[in-house]
């Protein structure tokens, strides 16, 4: 089976984004175990800062070589960053998924929303379990 | 085969620059004997078939008589009364079929695709990896030839052929040598830059060298001539299965014609999107992907021939998006 990185600091979501708070901002991106299930990145398509997304619906997309993929919030709120870098460099998703691949910050208005999404080792064991 | 190893990217770069192997013995190898096995071959295929020399291979078409496409096919000629045809592996039990119902009682026809292997050893070091384990030397042999001989010891057939757009070989083998040549191979070329290949790399590929995939640019509703393949419906001998029918085609002209497209905005297109043009749907998307080579996305669709000229501006629809695209001239990549 195929290594995956899981840092211990982020919160999970079941549709393969991670979070990570700093208070009511939250930074999202998508996981190592997303990044390499796709394989290499050619486009990635995000929402308009001010857009408010929920958690559960698709708020952009992410296209590889061989497939496309809707990117799922993980927390509901407005959108007040967007990582434009992507734009020229949707390699980064790949090269970095936890740090120059980030995709949104998403302004939440309730903080324990990130609370209840999976920790490092549940996602760990749901990863394992489609691995398998 | 799987569709990646290391990545399509990082693979199919490897075949425009240095090589790259793929087990594709999922492919199918129809073979035809005895005295009637030229003349039930060309009624069957497209292209000219008597004058292929032993040891020569031609692309071709299987068509029925509405000049709609059953198959794209190599034939190969090994002697005056022995040919195979290597078919699309999603099209072996259909073709084998077809071939037995037109192929004359004097033919005898066997679908050889089980007991058969197939390695695709793509890209411009190919011949000096494979020289050094097969003989005859292939760097001997031209493209569209083959011969067999032997690659690591065991029987081959080396054919330089392939569908990448980069010079290559596939080769045949029995079915139980395919793990142990896959190895000699690979540990041939590792320093070389060779690398195991996957389906993904195997489409991108195709898709920059413009060459149809059965199911995409082909069915049994295309004809040859829709797709751009006039050159290898050979209309001047005529006498094969859909010869009348594309006769009227090539005559009256058909509704849509095969393009291929670049992407001037972002996204990828593919397969199943709509191709518009001053806002009204013309056609569809038949293959699309990002272009490795070009840094671009790239297609093939079908349009009514007024928007198939070079530069013709057209747009895909892109997740209810209207993409900018302008059609260009195929090969993408690799053009003379």
């Amino acid at each position: 089976m195929a290594d995956y990185d899981i840092p211990r600091n982020l919160r999970y979501s079941r549709e393969d984004e991670w979070a990570r708070s700093d208070g009511e901002r939250v930074t999202v991106g998508v996981t190592d175990y997303a990044q390499q299930q796709l394989g290499d990145v050619v486009f990635v398509e995000l929402p308009a800062v001010g857009k408010t997304v929920e958690r559960g619906e698709p708020f952009g997309v992410i296209e590889s070589v061989k497939a496309v993929a809707d990117l799922y919030a993980p927390v509901s709120g407005e959108v007040v960053e967007v990582n434009a870098d992507l734009a020229e460099q949707p390699e980064a998703v790949n090269q970095d998924c936890y740090g120059d691949g980030w995709m949104v910050v998403i302004a939440v208005g309730d903080a324990s929303e990130v609370e209840s999404l999976l920790d490092a080792d549940a996602y760990a064991a749901y990863v394992g379990e489609r691995s398998e | 085969m799987p569709v990646q190893y290391a990545g399509i990217l990082a693979e199919h770069r490897a075949v425009r620059e240095h090589a790259g192997l793929f087990d594709v013995s999922h492919m199918g190898q129809i073979h035809l004997r005895g005295a009637g096995a030229l003349a039930s071959l060309e009624r069957l295929v497209t292209c000219p078939v008597a004058s292929l020399r032993h040891g020569q291979v031609r692309y071709g078409l299987l068509c029925h008589e509405s000049g709609g496409t059953v198959d794209d096919v190599t034939v190969y000629r090994s002697a005056d009364d022995a040919f195979f045809l290597c078919v699309n592996a999603s099209n072996i039990e259909k073709d084998y079929r077809h071939v037995v119902r037109h192929a004359r009682s004097d033919a005898e026809v066997r679908n050889r695709s089980d007991e058969t292997g197939l390695l695709a050893l793509q890209g411009p070091a190919s011949a000096e990896v494979l020289a050094a384990l097969a003989e005859p030397d292939p760097r001997g042999l031209r493209r569209f030839h083959f011969a067999e001989g032997r690659i690591a010891g065991r029987p081959a057939l080396i054919s330089r052929t392939g569908y990448t757009g980069s010079d290559g070989f596939e080769l045949y083998c029995a079915a139980a040598d395919t793990p142990a040549l896959w190895d000699a191979l690979l540990e041939a070329g590792a320093g070389a830059g060779l690398v195991p290949a996957g389906l993904g790399a195997r489409d991108t590929l195709r898709l920059e060298a413009a060459l149809p995939l059965y199911g995409h640019e082909l069915d049994d509703d295309t004809s040859p001539l829709e797709a751009g393949l006039a050159r290898f419906v050979d209309l001047a001998r005529g006498g094969f299965l859909g010869a009348e029918a594309l006769r009227v085609q090539q005559r009256d002209g058909t509704p849509r014609r095969l393009v291929g497209f670049e992407l001037e905005g972002r996204g990828v297109a593919r397969a199943g999107h709509a191709l518009a043009h001053d806002g009204r749907e013309i056609g569809r998307v038949t293959s699309g992907a990002p272009s490795p080579t070009l840094g671009k996305s790239i297609g093939l669709g079908y349009v009514p021939p007024a928007f198939a000229a070079i530069g013709t501006r057209l747009a895909v629809t892109i997740r209810g998006q209207a993409i900018a695209a302008r059609v260009v001239s195929t090969p993408f990549v690799g053009k003379a």
